[in-house]
């Protein structure tokens, strides 16, 4: 076993997602199978490569900066599910 | 006369000489949109409305006289994950159910310019998760070949459309094989361009070292049309590339001769369909005849594609998907505090697959896993790429097959999502290297199913690709 279900819970909570205690098991199954078999990295030595994050070479990109036109505020609150006011609205965060 | 079945450039002549009327045109299309979708289910939105106007304003201009572009008129496909300014973009997500951008994709405000007909957004597996349309949380995508058969995935309503006369193409896109799988399975040409050839702009990511916007055509002709039309820089998306853009209907020249083309013996793998291997082959053999060289090459790092792959795409997936939080568009889900709030969104409104992905991204992610899988797989993409440079100092391109089998039946695979990922063996080494590649249809099996080849072209040769493509299409 790769992962754990103590481990499932772990990385499900970093993921924001709940897993309902009929699929735990199937979750875990699934995940070790393809943990189980992404395992065939290690087969290879990679001392001495260099990751790579981007397949072509790419550098920097700057633009000049100048003020240009953006998104309407109205539009991009247009599919928030609840606003006020011109914000997003979202339950309290802080405790009072 | 029925005009659905014809290609872009086909219909393109015929509004010319005024033939035919861009209404016409549309009117057939819908009505075999009417005709097929209750059995294909190709797509989850139709825009008939904005369809009929653009066609009006078309023929307008056709009949002030005024030259048109060569895919105005033309009705299409556009891929829901690809964002349409004012039209409802699901990505087939119940998370992304009511959304309406409010902008344009820049590729698909490349076809608007040129007056495309849009038919309808197009069904996939939910965030392009998938290669057969069954992750799609709405309804599942038929072959038009075979109904019970899968289209192929993630762009499997787009290839479904266009083979089952719904749009003349389609746009789609392609991370792992997303283009050139459906188009194998539907038998009609797709095309992943190079890593940065066609803006990611208001493409809904999924893995944005990988995506790349592309055709899905009925012709090789059509292919070189619609890149000509959505290829090229934009200031929008950092990692589009500045290269120039050629014309590529220049290369749509029947001749092969002198090519070197490797054939790697690590895309003929074990369990392959021996229809499909003997048909490769016969390709190959074409090639030769019409005086290319045909090489046997080894890609050495093949067997490590999918691992790299499949910790890769998740690991980017899990971090683009974290925006869907319930807090400035997409669903909610109510809760006592934010994080309820966000757990329950994420929890009821995400499929299985999607879940499995951030959940495998965001494991390859943590302290502790970092180096082991997500760095590992870093690494292991560098020697893959490499496997291909070193490759084509002696090569011109490389043929293979697009997939190891035809398409699979509904339901076939559903259970065994890491067998279901053992199917893009041939196509993901290609988005991790950032190349281009080609699925050309040739011919179809003793049950009438779609056969392709898959050629992989040098980084911005895209003009390689269609060249080998066109050739093989006029003089097989």
């Amino acid at each position: 076993m790769k992962i754990s279900e103590q481990d499932i819970k772990t990385v499900a909570s970093l993921s924001r997602l709940r897993i309902r205690e009929d699929e735990a098991q199937d979750v875990l199954f699934q995940l070790n199978k393809i943990l189980t078999y992404v395992e065939n990295l290690q087969a290879l030595d990679t001392t001495n490569v260099e990751p790579t994050t981007y397949a072509l070479p790419m550098q920097n990109v700057f633009r000049a900066d100048k003020v240009k036109p953006s998104l309407d505020r109205e539009l991009a609150l247009s599919n928030a599910p609840l606003k006020e006011d011109g914000y997003f609205k979202v339950p309290r965060v802080l405790e009072v | 006369m029925s005009l659905y079945d014809k290609t872009a450039h086909e219909l393109h002549e015929l509004l010319t000489t005024k033939k035919i009327s861009a209404a016409e045109l549309t009117a057939d299309v819908f009505a075999r949109v009417d005709e097929m979708e209750n059995k294909v289910h190709a797509y989850l939105t139709l825009t008939r409305a904005e369809a009929e106007a653009t066609a009006k304003r078309v023929d307008e201009k056709i009949s002030r006289g005024e030259k048109i572009f060569p895919l105005e008129g033309i009705p299409c496909a556009i891929k829901d994950n690809i964002c349409t300014k004012g039209i409802r973009t699901t990505c087939a997500s119940k998370i992304l159910e009511n959304f309406i951008p409010p902008y344009d994709a820049t590729a698909y405000q490349k076809l608007l310019a040129q007056n495309a007909v849009i038919v309808g957004k197009a069904n996939l597996d939910e965030f392009a998760m998938g290669s057969s349309t069954e992750n799609s949380g709405f309804h599942t995508t038929h072959n038009p070949h075979d109904l019970e058969r899968v289209p192929g995935g993630s762009s499997g309503g787009s290839s479904a459309a266009v083979a089952g006369g719904e749009a003349i193409y389609a746009l789609g896109s392609d991370t792992g094989g997303s283009i050139r799988q459906p188009a194998s399975f539907c038998g009609v040409v797709g095309f992943k361009p190079t890593y940065g050839r066609v803006s990611r702009y208001g493409l809904v990511a999924f893995a944005s070292s990988l995506d790349q916007i592309g055709p899905l055509t009925r012709d090789v002709t059509d292919c070189a049309l619609v890149l000509n039309a959505i290829c090229g820089h934009d200031e929008m998306d950092s990692t589009s590339t500045a290269a120039p853009v050629p014309d590529f209907t220049k290369s749509l020249v029947a001749d092969v001769k002198g090519l070197k083309i490797g054939l790697p013996k690590e895309y003929f793998v074990k369990g392959i369909d021996p229809e499909i291997e003997a048909a490769v082959h016969a390709v190959a053999k074409k090639f030769e005849e019409l005086g290319a060289q045909i090489v046997e090459i080894s890609l050495p790092h093949t067997e490590y594609a999918i691992a790299t792959y499949y910790l890769i795409a998740p690991a980017e997936a899990a971090t683009n998907l974290e925006r869907y939080d319930g807090v400035s568009y997409g669903a909610r889900v109510d809760g006592a505090d934010v994080v309820e709030m966000m757990t329950n969104t994420r929890t009821e409104k995400f499929g299985a697959e999607v879940k499995r992905r951030i959940m495998i991204g965001n494991y390859a992610l943590s302290a502790g896993y970092y180096d082991a899988y997500y760095l590992k797989a870093l690494k292991v993409r560098t020697l893959i790429q490499k496997d291909f440079t070193d490759a084509f100092e002696k090569l011109d391109l490389i043929l293979t097959p697009t997939t190891p089998n035809v398409a699979f039946k509904i339901g076939e695979m559903v259970s065994d999502p890491l067998q279901m990922y053992l199917q893009d063996i041939c196509t993901v080494p290609v988005n991790l290297a950032g190349l281009p590649g080609i699925s050309v249809p040739c011919g179809v099996t003793k049950n009438n199913l779609p056969l392709a080849f898959q050629l992989i072209g040098k980084a911005l040769d895209e003009e390689i690709l269609l060249r080998a493509a066109f050739t093989y299409e006029s003089l097989r």
